[in-house]
Parts: C-alpha cells; sequence; structure tokens
C-alpha cells in the first residue's frame, strides 16, 4: 500500500512538473482528421490539421491575404510560367533539408494515383527544378491565381516517401496500408509525436522550426468527441480548451458559463438549386414542362423566402443572408451587389400566377441532414416558406452519404448545396456551380444545369485574365448575370462556431483552419 | 454466421455510396467513376457478396474505406476497450443487481424494497444516452469528479490495451460502465426478486424451515441456488446485449470501443468495417449461447443425471 502511494504521488509530482514546463493545448472536434496524409482527402479538417505538421509553398495570414512559406518569393516570367525561390536551410522533422527536388516530388505525388488533390495540381503542365532552391510551374493556361492554389498543397520529403513506400497516399483499392496515413515528416512548427486514430492525436512544438511562432503552445493533443452534448461537457468540465463545431443551441449556455465563442462566417456558401435542364421535371406535378425554366418561377421561389427569419429562427442568429454566391473573403466579391430580393410573398404569388401557375403547383425537394449547420431544418422553413405562395414542397431530407450519390447524378429537381471556394477565389465558384456543365468538368456542381454562354465566355476569360481590375469587371458582370436569370438562390453563409477557455487566444480564419502556431495560453 | 453476414451485406446496398466521401468536392465524375469500379462497388450484389465471403473465411476483410488501415487491425484494436468495458458493466449489474433482488424479495414490502422497486423501474424506462448524459453533466460538468470523455491512459501488453492499471483509466471507466450496467443491473433485480418470491413458495423451502434450518442457510444455500438457473440465462444473453448496446454509450463517452468504430463506419458507408463487425457480433452472440448452455450442466445436476442415464 505504501509503495502504490509513494508511486501515486510521484507520479502526480511529475505531472505537476511537466504542466509548468509545456504549456498544452487541448482541442476537440466533432470528427476524427481522416489522414495525416496532406494529399489524401481535400477536406476541410484534415487539411486544418495537417498543415500545422506540412507546410506550403504560399500560406494565408490572418486576413486571408497570401505570404511566404516555403517559398519566400514568386514572380511570373511568362503569362503560363512561375518562378519560386525556395527557402533555404529550412529542415523536415527527420532533419533532411529541403530542396527543390522535395518541390517536384510533391507535385507528382500530389497529381498520381490515390491523391484527391488532383483539382489543384489540374491546371499545371510541369513543375522543374532550376537551382536545388527554385523551381518554375508551368500552366497549361494562363492560371493568375496559381500562388492562391497552391497555399493547399503541403510539401512533403521526397527521401522519407520513398524511404516508407508513400511515393503515393494509400490506395484503398489495393488494400495496402500506407506509413503515410499515420506518421509524419513535414516541416511544419509542430512534429506528430502519437496518433491513435479516432481516440488522440498528439502534435509538439517543432524547436526546428524556421519560423517564429506567435502563441506559446507546446503541445497539442487532438481527441474527436462525436456527440455534441459530450463535446460541450469536456468544454465545460475543463477537460479541454478548445471546441469546435458548436451546437448553435448551446452557444448561450457555453457564453454563460465563462466561456468564449467565436462565430465568424465561413466560406462556404448555402444555396438552392433548380433543375433547368429537363423539358419535364422528375419530381413534380407539372407535367409536359418545367416550370423552373421560366425565370419568373425562380424569382418567385427566391422572393417566398424568408431568409431573414430562417436566420433568426433556424440559425439562432448565426448566419449571414447573402445575395450573392461568394462570401465577403472570396477574391471578387462584390459589396454592394451582397443585396437579396426582398422577401415578398404577394409579388411571388403574383408573378407565379403570371408564368401559369396561379395555384402553385407540387415539386420534390432533396436536401442533406447532417452536411451543413442544421440543413434539414432549413429546407422545412423553405418548404414552409413556399407553401404560403400556393407551392407544395415534398421533401426529402437524408444523410449525407446517400444524399450527394443522389444528386451528382442530377436526379434531383430541387436541392439545397454549400460550396466552398477552395482556391478562395471567385473563379472557383463561376466554373463549378454557375457555368454550363461541360465534359472537361465545368460546371460539375451546377446540379440544375443552369446556362447562360454570356457566363460561360466570362468565366473562361476570368481564368486566364492577369489584370486584376479588369478581371474583378468581368467577375461583377458574371454574378450580374447569374442574379439577373436567378440562376441559383443564394441563402447565406454559415457561422464557424469555436468555442473556448477564457484563457486561449486564438485567431479564426473563414476557411475554418486552425493554426496552432497563433494559439497562446494565459497562465490564470 | 452466414445468415447475417448475408443480411448484413444485403443492408449495405442501401446505406450509400462511400466514393463521394472519399473524394473531396474537387474530384471529376470519371475519377468517380473509376474509384467505384476499382473498388469492386458496381459489380452485381451476389459478385460482391461471393467476394466478401471468400476473403472473410480467410480472416481477410480488407482495409477500411474511411481510415486506409487494415480492417482487423482496427477491430483488433478497439476490441479490448469494448471488452473492459462491457465486463466491468457486467461484473457491476451482477454483484449490485442480485443482493439487491434478493433484499427486496426477502424484505418484501419494506419502505427500502419499494424504494428499490422504484428506481429499478426508472432505470429500465430510461435510455442508455439519457443515463450516460445525466451522469456526464452531475458527474463531470457539476461536480468535476469525473472525466466525461475518452479511456484516459492506457497501458499495452501487446496487442492488448488496458486501462486497469491506473488510477485515470478507471477514472475514466466508471461513468461509461455505470451508464451501461444500469439497464442490466435493475433487469437482474427484478429478475432475481421475482424469481426469489416464487422459489419461497415451493415446499422444499417450506419443509428446509420445518426443520428448523437457520434463515440464512434456507434463502442463500437453497433459495438463491434455484433462482439462479434463469438468471444465468437472461444474463448470458444480455452480455451480447451488452456489447451491442455499448454502441450507444460508446458514442456519448467518446470511448474508442467497437461501437464507435461501427457507428463512424456507419456514417461513411465504409463497407469493409461494417461487415467485419456484424460478423464478429454474430460470432460473439453463438460463442456465448453456447457457454450459457454448458454452465447449465454444470449448475443444474438434474441435467447431469438424465444424461448418465441415458448413458446406461
Amino acid at each position: 500500500m505504501k509503495t502504490i502511494v509513494s508511486w501515486l504521488i510521484a507520479a502526480a509530482l511529475a505531472a505537476a512538473a511537466s504542466l509548468s514546463q509545456a504549456v498544452t493545448l487541448r482541442v476537440s472536434n466533432q470528427g476524427d482528421i481522416g489522414s495525416m496524409d496532406p494529399h489524401s482527402l481535400n477536406e476541410a479538417l484534415q487539411l486544418s490539421f495537417d498543415i500545422n505538421i506540412y507546410e506550403p509553398l504560399v500560406e494565408r495570414d490572418k486576413n486571408m491575404g497570401l505570404v511566404p512559406a516555403l517559398a519566400t518569393k514568386w514572380i511570373q516570367t511568362s503569362p503560363t510560367v512561375w518562378r519560386f525561390d525556395l527557402r533555404q536551410g529550412v529542415k523536415f522533422h527527420d532533419g533532411t533539408p529541403f530542396t527543390a527536388d522535395d518541390v517536384v516530388f510533391t507535385f507528382k505525388r500530389a497529381a498520381g494515383d490515390g491523391s484527391d488533390m488532383k483539382g489543384y495540381t489540374n491546371p499545371i503542365k510541369e513543375v522543374r527544378k532550376v537551382g536545388d532552391f527554385a523551381v518554375e510551374i508551368e500552366t497549361t493556361a494562363p492560371y493568375p491565381i496559381l500562388p492562391d492554389t497552391l497555399t493547399t498543397l503541403a510539401m512533403m520529403s521526397k527521401k522519407w516517401c520513398e524511404e516508407n513506400k508513400a511515393e503515393r497516399p494509400v490506395d484503398r483499392r489495393k488494400g495496402i496500408e500506407n506509413t503515410a496515413s499515420f506518421k509524419a515528416n513535414g516541416t511544419g512548427p509542430y512534429r506528430l509525436k502519437e496518433r491513435q486514430p479516432s481516440v488522440r492525436t498528439v502534435l509538439v512544438k517543432n524547436f526546428n522550426w524556421w519560423g517564429k511562432a506567435d502563441g506559446n503552445v507546446d503541445e497539442v493533443v487532438f481527441t474527436p468527441i462525436g456527440n455534441d452534448a459530450t463535446r460541450v461537457a469536456a468544454l465545460l468540465s475543463g477537460e479541454t480548451d478548445v471546441m469546435e463545431p458548436v451546437p448553435l443551441q448551446d452557444v448561450e449556455r457555453i457564453k454563460s458559463a465563462g466561456f468564449n465563442v467565436l462565430q465568424g462566417p465561413e466560406l462556404r456558401t448555402i444555396f438552392l438549386g433548380m433543375d433547368q435542364k429537363r423539358d419535364e421535371l422528375q419530381f413534380s406535378s407539372v407535367k409536359g414542362k418545367n416550370p423552373f425554366k421560366d425565370v419568373r418561377v425562380r424569382r418567385a421561389f427566391y422572393e417566398a423566402i424568408d431568409e431573414e427569419t430562417i436566420k433568426a429562427r433556424v440559425m439562432r442568429g448565426a448566419a449571414l443572408p447573402t445575395g450573392l454566391m461568394v462570401g465577403a473573403a472570396v477574391r471578387g466579391f462584390q459589396p454592394d451587389m451582397n443585396k437579396r430580393l426582398p422577401y415578398d410573398p404577394e409579388a411571388a404569388k403574383k408573378l407565379l400566377a403570371e408564368a401559369g401557375y396561379p395555384n402553385g403547383f407540387e415539386v420534390g425537394m432533396n436536401c442533406p441532414n447532417d452536411r451543413y449547420v442544421n440543413d434539414a431544418a432549413i429546407c422545412q422553413a423553405v418548404a414552409a416558406n413556399l407553401a404560403r405562395i400556393g407551392v407544395k414542397v415534398n421533401l426529402m431530407s437524408e444523410t449525407k452519404i446517400s444524399y450527394f450519390p443522389k444528386i451528382l447524378r442530377r436526379d434531383t429537381s430541387f436541392y439545397l448545396l454549400g460550396w466552398t471556394p477552395s482556391t478562395v477565389d471567385s473563379h472557383d465558384t463561376l466554373s463549378s456551380i454557375m457555368a454550363t456543365p461541360n465534359e472537361k468538368g465545368q460546371g460539375q456542381f451546377n446540379l440544375g444545369a443552369y446556362s447562360n454562354p454570356k457566363l460561360d465566355e466570362l468565366t473562361l476569360k476570368i481564368q486566364s485574365e492577369t489584370d486584376q481590375k479588369k478581371r474583378n469587371e468581368m467577375i461583377r458582370e458574371a454574378f450580374k448575370i447569374h442574379q439577373d436569370d436567378v440562376g441559383h438562390i443564394p441563402l447565406h453563409q454559415q457561422a464557424l462556431a469555436w468555442a473556448t477557455s477564457k484563457k486561449v487566444e486564438l485567431t479564426q480564419l473563414p476557411s475554418n483552419y486552425m493554426y496552432f502556431k497563433w494559439i497562446t495560453l494565459k497562465s490564470k | 454466421m452466414l445468415t447475417v453476414a448475408f443480411i448484413a451485406f444485403m443492408l449495405f446496398q442501401y446505406v450509400g455510396d462511400p466514393v463521394t466521401n472519399i473524394l473531396g468536392q474537387d474530384a471529376t465524375p470519371q475519377q468517380r467513376q473509376q474509384l467505384r469500379a476499382d473498388l469492386g462497388l458496381d459489380s452485381a450484389f451476389p459478385v460482391q457478396f461471393a467476394r466478401f465471403v471468400g476473403n472473410a473465411v480467410r480472416g481477410e476483410f480488407g482495409l477500411s474505406l474511411r481510415q486506409g488501415r487494415k480492417v482487423a487491425s482496427l477491430i483488433a484494436e478497439r476490441l479490448p476497450a469494448t471488452l473492459e468495458l462491457t465486463l466491468i458493466a457486467a461484473v457491476m449489474a451482477l454483484a449490485i443487481g442480485i443482493p439487491m433482488g434478493v433484499y427486496a424479495a426477502l424484505k418484501r414490502g419494506s419502505f427500502v424494497s419499494q424504494a428499490l422497486m422504484t428506481i429499478s423501474l426508472i432505470g429500465v424506462s430510461l435510455p442508455t444516452f439519457l443515463i450516460g448524459i445525466l451522469l456526464i453533466l452531475v458527474f463531470a460538468v457539476t461536480l468535476k469528479w469525473l472525466p466525461s470523455f475518452g479511456r484516459g491512459e492506457v497501458v499495452a501488453f501487446g496487442p492488448w490495451t488496458t486501462g486497469m492499471t491506473n488510477v485515470d483509466g478507471w477514472r475514466h471507466l466508471v461513468l461509461p460502465a455505470i451508464t451501461l450496467a444500469v439497464f442490466q443491473l435493475t433487469l437482474i433485480m427484478r429478475l432475481v426478486r421475482s424469481e426469489m418470491l416464487e422459489v419461497l413458495r415451493a415446499d422444499y423451502i417450506k419443509f428446509a424451515r420445518a426443520r428448523g434450518l437457520p434463515d440464512r442457510s434456507v434463502y442463500f444455500r437453497h433459495a438463491l441456488k434455484n433462482t439462479l438457473v434463469p438468471v444465468m440465462t437472461i444474463t448470458g444473453l444480455q452480455i451480447g446485449g451488452l456489447i451491442a448496446f455499448a454502441i450507444i454509450t460508446e458514442t456519448v463517452f467518446q470511448w474508442p470501443g467497437m461501437g464507435l468504430l461501427f457507428i463512424q463506419a456507419v456514417q461513411f458507408a465504409d463497407i469493409p468495417v461494417m461487415a467485419a463487425y456484424l460478423c464478429l457480433i454474430a460470432l460473439i452472440f453463438v460463442v456465448i449461447n453456447l457457454i450459457v448452455d454448458l454452465l447449465y450442466f454444470a449448475v443444474d445436476p438434474r441435467l447431469r443425471v438424465e444424461r448418465t442415464a441415458g448413458a446406461h
């Protein structure tokens, strides 16, 4: 007994000692990080975590501006060629120096089998080494937003990947595990110490990091807690310091318990789409024609939706109603155009009558129920709004794993979707959501196939226009066309909600990335 | 087991498509189609099933679609957590449930046993997740005595990890184990009580009393022993149930066991993990039922007698 007691005391003392030395940040999230491999999945949580270990050539600062990371400077030497000078003296966590070979290797890896980052590497034709610390990147066409694209491509070590047989991200098809999924070797401010999937992931400070951290965190313990109530409880009981996302109904409670809740608009825009392609809607009482082909019907739907009430009731204030398909942090955002059509059910009814549906009609609506904040409740509110102008909505809410395959097959007449332009540039939204779908992958998520040739033409021009002012004018024009056509019905940008204890000082980005190097824990 | 595998597999046709989860939003339709083909998801149902069974008998469940790791090793990693939790919960249910049941039967009508019965009714009817959340609210948030989630420090002995060698591990175990045990505990208590009442009315108890045997001997040697056969049957079945119910408890407490693994797999349509889990649970049920049947022989002398008689 005595030995046990003394052993316990010793353990407690050791724990206390390590506490006073190292500043540990305990983070919990709804889900676990999918993999330590920064190229295996293009998903915000995984990229956000892995970027603390692996760094890109160019990164974002606290205002979402571009700043040098592993590249110190970049210039465009011709419309399609960029030269990047690399930072010298940078070492990977295993001590290998970072050179141009690693950059060339990374681009090959990110463009290869098993990688989910091909969307970023597609515009790139070739990456050439032009010295130990310089590379040239050639794009297939002029591509002014290349540096933006590169912020999501984390650099990996050629030597380490080859030694660990991780030259490619894990290939689920071959049934062979891949070291890069659960080990990591980056250049970033934190190195991976422990990885237990779905249990905990521990990062420790990299003392050989080239940069200077703003924060004081020495160790990060990341725990996924799936259950909302438990995640809130863990924060309130002091077992975690930071947690996200905060369930909207708990915001007030957390605040009143003496914790901070940070809310900011996310980059993602939530909107409604309508099938404008089929000659007869698949799920509707209207036969022989497609009411959504008529702009008056689309406009009537828009005017019938009471977004302010959705914001206040469904989103409990945690949303930013929007008239544009992109949020304020996205390049090409037009502040003066960000106005919604007025909520006016009477006018909407009149428009419907003009279009030949004085008594409204029935239409099926598809909605996810576990993808966006309160997604199914938003759809219910929309259905209730539309009922007032005589449109009967047959709502079908389902889990994302059955929802997405369905709408990607375009088996839908009316749907809710959210979109984050991954390049933080309007072109991404124009090309993925608004442009006419074609074989080259354009309009891939324009699931209702809204189409306006003028907008298509502008989208192509915007992709390669390098004069920012002209480019902005074109984006403006494209957005104007889309608004006049009511191509989609934008609803809002949902708010990100993080909760922290009073000790924590951090910066929240609209991209929902959490940079541990910017976090400070004050001692009480 | 084959039936379970078949039914499970048939259900998987409806859980959705993992491909959209594996590839991010920027993937092209061609990439999605290609992946679907490479994973064998586009072949006909009988073909997929035959392939699955063929691999399963070799203990090969493939790679988790979500984590990109071997399903067998994922389950092996999670199994200790679930078994530990279930074991403690079962022990708790038996160790507290049986004495409480006996007490309630002997002191029928007393205030304490009335109170026990009322509490047990609440225990039977409250859903597990609610009990879990209430316990977290009281012991973790308000009183700050016990941790609200996870398994705490674990020590590895070869492939087996355990939290039972240190205080932190036990602290983490308390709330989930209680949550999981409450239903079983109350069930066992009510069962023991009613069986005991039944037995106490039997003739041999009256004879035992008439012989002047002390109460303790009558109750615990003769009566309790005879109530245990049905209790054993139910407990055996319930241990299977405990493992299944552990899904909810594990979700609430973020307990890194198989139940949590299964829930996460369902949310992702991670078919290899779901299939392996259901097969394993089926196997556990089969094994437990076998053990219970064998235990009958150990406890009930009549069965043994009949058997030896038959052999003559």
